[in-house]
């Protein structure tokens, strides 16, 4: 399959995960030419671990070499792993932002922040009031022209959140839900169609938010130095990609406004995200 | 003061191994030889364009620093520390 512009050949010993893989990326094209840019496999530890107690490896180009094992039950979320490994530890041709991206009127909102900071959720939301979705993970920086390019692979949902999103998204376009997984519950929910249908267009940067979730609704600026830093700690690959790297990132601090906002609940957060796009 | 280094020149690294961009009160500097990103603020900055390609001694650089910045009560000898820490990170040399 491919998700923007990278293509994914997945592998797996067993046919639950792939057939997850296949209705959730329904809609999603071959990869250019049939050449997949990275290869997850899902193998099972020990031959007999195919049939007993199940326990999913995760291989491919890339590896961690001390990753557990996790159980037949978590496949999708194996599987969803594995792809994240190739591109965090693979990719060299876009500079990696862990970030969520929307986008409206061909401009990109990037989303940034630890884990926990609510930014699947944020972008899920937003997606459902008129942004484009770019993706939940990673914004891919293109060097050569400073466009973010979109990345709208399943939306992971972690435990409340997943009820936050399934009041407002229908029914058919979640997964299953994967409990007692290294980060709690699990819910992967389906890009839009238009997420889909336009992940080919690119857009150009706008702002950059610090979401923080549990606190009370505030909102500053950030100085161009602190975006620097605060993206060099959340790109896999800065150090990787080099100078290319160090252009794509100096340029983008300094040509593009950033706020941190701190929100209490998802109806302050959505208020901050649109007052800060209009201040912009 | 610190007179370590005597007659000594300091030169800014060859401006081609370099490439500075000036954030706000940080600068970010590539270091092409190591490949490490450093983010420096004054007076790192102003030494390293003190120094330039031609180079200059301990004591001219602190003379030279004073006629072209505000130095106020500046400290010689931590100025002298950060040209030691530029030499340290290859930002600055001697050769």
């Amino acid at each position: 399959m491919r998700i923007g512009p990278v293509g994914f050949r997945i592998g797996s010993d067993w046919r639950a995960p792939i057939a997850q893989l296949e209705s959730l990326y329904a809609a999603y094209p071959k990869p250019y030419d049939g050449v997949p840019d990275f290869t997850v496999r899902l193998f099972a530890a020990r031959p007999w671990r195919r049939f007993a107690r199940p326990a999913v490896m995760i291989g491919g180009d890339y590896v961690l070499p001390e990753a557990a094992p996790l159980p037949l039950a978590q496949g999708l979320l194996a599987a969803e792993m594995g792809m994240n490994l190739q591109m965090a530890l693979g990719q060299r041709r876009y500079l990696l932002l862990h970030a969520a991206v929307v986008e409206r009127d061909g401009q990109a909102l990037i989303l940034t922040g630890i884990s926990g900071a609510g930014k699947s959720t944020l972008a899920a939301l937003l997606s459902l009031r008129g942004w484009r979705l770019m993706g939940d993970e990673f914004a891919l920086l293109d060097p050569e022209t400073g466009l973010i390019h979109a990345f709208p692979r399943l939306i992971s949902l972690k435990n409340a959140s997943i009820a936050t999103v399934a009041a407002e998204v229908p029914e058919d376009r979640f997964g299953p839900l994967l409990e007692g997984t290294p980060k709690g519950s699990i819910r992967h929910v389906v890009p839009d169609a238009t997420a889909v249908a336009a992940m080919d267009a690119p857009a150009r940067p706008a702002l950059i938010l610090f979401p923080s979730f549990g606190f009370e609704a505030a909102a500053r600026d950030v100085s161009p130095s602190e975006v620097f830093v605060r993206l060099t700690q959340a790109s896999t690959n800065y150090v990787a990609i080099g100078e290319r790297g160090f252009d794509a990132l100096t340029a983008l601090v300094k040509s593009v406004p950033a706020r941190a906002v701190d929100y209490p609940d998802t109806a302050s957060a959505i208020a901050q995200v649109e007052a800060a796009w209009a201040a912009r | 003061m610190d007179d370590a280094g005597g007659g000594t020149v300091y030169r800014m690294a060859r401006p081609e191994t370099l490439k500075i961009v000036h954030l706000d009160s940080f600068t970010a500097v590539y270091h092409r030889a190591s490949g490490i990103t450093h983010l420096i603020t004054a007076p790192a900055p102003e030494i390293l364009a003190t120094l330039g390609e031609a180079g200059l001694t301990r004591s001219a650089l602190l003379a030279q620093l004073a006629s072209d910045y505000d130095l106020g009560d500046a400290d010689p000898a931590a100025l002298l520390a950060r040209l030691d820490e530029l030499v340290a990170t290859g930002l600055a040399s001697t050769a």
